[in-house]
C-alpha cells in the first residue's frame, strides 16, 4: 500500500480535534487525507481529486452527513461514504445504510475496525482499477486508429481495412452520414505504407463543377480569367499519398468522365495545360448515396462505379450496432476529457440506457455532439440522464403520437434537408414540392442550418 | 534502540503527564495533547524525542492507541498500558512486555522519520492495532523502510 498509487480520503467533520486526529492517524497508514469542516466545503472539494473514500460526520450544522451523502451520490454515484456519529441509534444507522452508506461507525471507534474496513475498500478499489485496466487492454483489440467497435460487421471491416491498406487498390466506402467514412479512409491511409505521405481530402458536394475541377486538377497560369499563377490541384498534392474523394455521388457527369480517365490512364493535365502529369496517389472514395440507384437513373456512370468499387466497404449505421454505443460514449468522454481538461469518469446506467434507445439518424457524429454537450453541462464527474438531450427530431412512432401535424411536417422537412446536406433542389425533389415552397417552409418554421461538422 | 538506529540514545529526566491531556469520561490521555507538550521540551541537540508512559492513550476518534507520532516530525509517544499481559487478564510476562515496548518505540520513531505503515509483516512498521499484531510482526525495519528512513534522516520538519 505504501508503494504505488495513492489512496485519497476526505474527512468531513465540524470538530477540529476529530479532523486533526483522524487525519494524522490515517496519514500514518500512508493515505492522502484532506479534512474539511462542512458539507458545503466537501462539495466544493469533490471535483478536485478522484476520492476513494469519504468519512463523514452525521451531525453537522447546516448540511448533515446523510444530506451530504445524497448530494455526493447525485454526481458520484459510486462514491464510498462511511458515516461517523457520536450518537448511536439503530434508527440512524439503518437510515444511513439504506441511503447508501458503505459503513457506519460510532465515535470513538476501535482502531482495528476502521483499519480493516479501509483496507477492504482499498483492496476492492485495486481490483476495480485492475479490472478497468484489463478492460482497456481488451478494448485495444476493438480499435482501428480512431475507430472503435465490438460489432461483428465492424470488426470484419477493420480487418479488411488493415488488409487493403497494404495494397494500392481503390476503395469505395459507403455508409450513412456520420458513420465515420472519412475516419475509415484516414485509418486506411495511416495503416498503409503511404502513411508518411499526405492524406488529402476533398468534399465533392461542397463545390461547383468548375471549382471542383480546378480543385482536383489544378490549373496553368492564364487558363482562365483570374488564373494569375499556376495552381496545383489535390491530385498533385496527394502525390505518393492518399486522395480521399468524399461525396463522390454528388459530382457532375462531366467530372465523372474526367475522373474515370485519370483512374484508367494514371495521368492527368492541369486545366489549360498540355503537360501530362503521372499520378502516384491512391484514391479512396466515399458516398452516402445509393450509387446503384444513381446508375439506374442515369446520374452516375457505371464504368466509374466499377473503377472505384474495386474494394467495397459498407459501414453499418449506428442503430444496427447499438452495442457500440456504450463503447463510443466512453471513447468520446476520454477524448473530450483531454480536449476540455475535464475529469468525467463516465455516464450513469440510465444515461447510457437512454442513449442506446435512440435511433441516431446522424450516427456516431450525432452521438459525439450529444456527449460533447453533456460534458459541458455536467455538474459532477459523471454524465447523468439530465445532462443528455437526445433530439426530438428522431422520427419514431412513440415520438410522433404526441405531436401535431405541423410539428411532424417541420421535423420531416428538417430531416430531409439534413439528409441532403441542405441542398435545396434535391430536398425539394425528395419532398415532391417546388423550391419556392421549400424556401417558404424553411422561413415559416425558422429552420436553420447547423455548422457542418467533419466525420467523427 | 541505539543498536537498531545506529545513533546515540539518551534518557531524559522524567516529565509529568500534562494534566490537560486527560480525556473527561474516558480515563485515558490524549496522545495528541501530550505530543504538543513534549514539543516544548525538545533539547537543542536532539533529533527526535520519544515519550514513554504508563497511561492508556487515545485520540478523540479512536477508543485507544498504542502510541502516536508526528509523521516526519520530532516527537512520538508510546503507552505501556496495553502492552502488559495483565491488561488482558493474563499472567505477567516481562520479556514479552519489553519486546513489545521495544517494537512500538521503534514504530513511533519510524513515523517521526517519515515512515508510513509497511505492508510487510516482517517489518516493525507493519500496522498493529492489537498485541497479537505486535507480537507477530518483525522486530526491525525492513530494507525498504530502512532506506526511506535513512534518506529522510537529514530532513527535519518545522514543528
Amino acid at each position: 500500500m505504501t508503494i504505488g498509487q495513492s489512496v485519497n480520503i476526505m474527512v468531513v467533520d465540524d470538530e477540529e480535534i476529530v479532523r486533526d486526529s483522524l487525519t494524522g492517524w490515517l496519514e500514518e497508514d500512508g493515505y492522502v487525507v484532506e479534512a474539511v469542516e462542512s458539507g458545503k466545503k466537501a462539495l466544493e472539494r469533490l471535483a478536485a481529486k478522484s476520492w476513494n473514500l469519504m468519512l463523514v460526520d452525521l451531525k453537522m450544522p447546516g448540511m448533515d452527513g446523510i444530506q451530504l451523502m445524497d448530494e455526493v451520490h447525485k454526481t458520484n454515484p459510486e462514491m464510498l461514504v462511511i458515516i461517523m456519529t457520536a450518537y448511536a441509534t439503530v434508527d440512524t444507522a439503518v437510515k444511513a445504510m439504506k441511503k447508501g452508506a458503505y459503513d457506519y461507525f460510532v465515535k470513538p471507534f476501535n482502531p482495528d475496525d476502521i483499519s480493516l474496513t479501509i483496507r477492504k475498500i482499498v483492496d476492492h478499489h485495486k481490483l476495480v482499477e485492475e479490472n478497468l485496466f484489463l478492460r482497456k487492454e481488451l478494448k485495444k483489440q476493438y480499435k482501428l486508429r480512431d475507430m472503435i467497435s465490438k460489432n461483428e460487421k465492424m470488426l470484419e471491416i477493420f480487418e479488411l481495412a488493415r488488409t487493403v491498406a497494404n495494397s494500392g487498390s481503390t476503395v469505395l466506402i459507403q455508409g450513412e452520414s456520420g458513420t465515420g467514412k472519412e475516419l475509415l479512409a484516414r485509418a486506411i491511409h495511416d495503416e498503409s505504407p503511404r502513411s508518411d505521405a499526405p492524406f488529402i481530402s476533398v468534399s465533392c458536394a461542397s463545390l461547383t463543377e468548375s471549382l471542383l475541377e480546378t480543385e482536383l486538377f489544378g490549373h496553368e497560369k492564364g487558363a482562365f480569367t483570374g488564373a494569375a499563377s499556376i495552381h496545383r490541384g489535390k491530385l498533385e498534392l496527394a502525390q505518393d499519398g492518399t486522395l480521399f474523394l468524399d461525396e463522390i455521388g454528388d459530382i457532375s457527369l462531366k467530372l465523372q468522365m474526367d475522373l474515370l480517365r485519370v483512374l484508367e490512364q494514371k495521368e492527368f493535365r492541369r486545366v489549360g495545360g498540355s503537360e501530362l502529369i503521372a499520378i502516384s496517389s491512391r484514391i479512396l472514395a466515399a458516398t452516402n448515396r445509393d450509387l446503384k440507384k444513381a446508375i439506374e437513373e442515369g446520374r452516375f456512370r457505371a464504368d466509374l462505379y466499377y473503377r472505384l468499387n474495386v474494394i467495397s466497404i459498407h459501414i453499418p449505421p449506428l442503430r444496427e450496432r447499438r452495442e457500440d454505443i456504450p463503447l463510443l460514449v466512453d471513447h468520446f468522454i476520454e477524448k473530450f476529457n483531454i480536449e476540455m481538461g475535464k475529469r468525467i469518469m463516465g455516464a450513469t446506467e440510465e444515461a447510457v440506457r437512454i442513449l442506446m434507445a435512440n435511433d441516431w439518424p446522424g450516427n456516431a457524429r450525432e452521438l459525439r455532439n450529444i456527449i460533447e454537450r453533456a460534458m459541458v453541462v455536467a455538474k459532477g464527474n459523471v454524465i447523468t440522464e439530465s445532462d443528455i438531450r437526445v433530439p426530438s427530431t428522431t422520427p419514431g412512432e412513440t415520438n410522433t403520437r404526441t405531436k401535431s401535424l405541423e410539428e411532424i411536417e417541420k421535423d420531416h422537412i428538417l430531416a430531409v434537408l439534413m439528409e441532403n446536406r441542405w441542398n435545396i433542389a434535391r430536398s425539394a425533389h425528395t419532398l415532391d414540392i417546388d423550391r419556392v415552397t421549400l424556401y417558404n417552409k424553411i422561413r415559416k418554421f425558422e429552420l436553420k442550418k447547423e455548422a457542418d461538422a467533419p466525420d467523427p | 534502540m541505539a543498536d537498531c538506529l545506529a545513533a546515540p540514545v539518551r534518557e531524559m529526566p522524567e516529565m509529568p503527564v500534562p494534566p490537560g491531556s486527560l480525556m473527561t469520561g474516558r480515563n485515558q490521555h490524549s496522545s495528541t495533547k501530550i505530543l504538543k507538550e513534549m514539543l516544548l521540551e525538545v533539547p537543542a541537540d536532539a533529533l527526535k524525542i520519544l515519550g514513554i508512559t504508563e497511561k492508556d492513550l487515545c485520540i478523540p476518534i479512536l477508543t485507544y492507541v498504542f502510541g502516536e507520532a508526528q509523521l516526519g516530525g520530532t516527537v512520538g509517544v508510546v503507552s505501556l498500558a496495553r502492552l502488559r499481559q495483565e491488561f488482558h487478564g493474563l499472567a505477567p510476562n516481562r520479556p514479552l512486555f519489553l519486546e513489545r515496548a521495544r517494537k512500538e518505540s521503534l514504530h513511533e520513531l519510524g513515523h517521526t522519520f517519515g515512515l508510513v505503515h509497511c505492508g510487510s509483516r516482517e517489518c516493525v512498521m507493519y500496522l498493529s492495532n492489537t498485541v497479537g499484531d505486535v507480537d507477530s510482526k518483525g522486530r526491525d525495519f525492513c530494507r525498504y523502510c530502512r532506506t526511506v528512513m535513512a534518506s529522510n534522516a537529514g530532513k527535519r520538519r518545522e514543528p
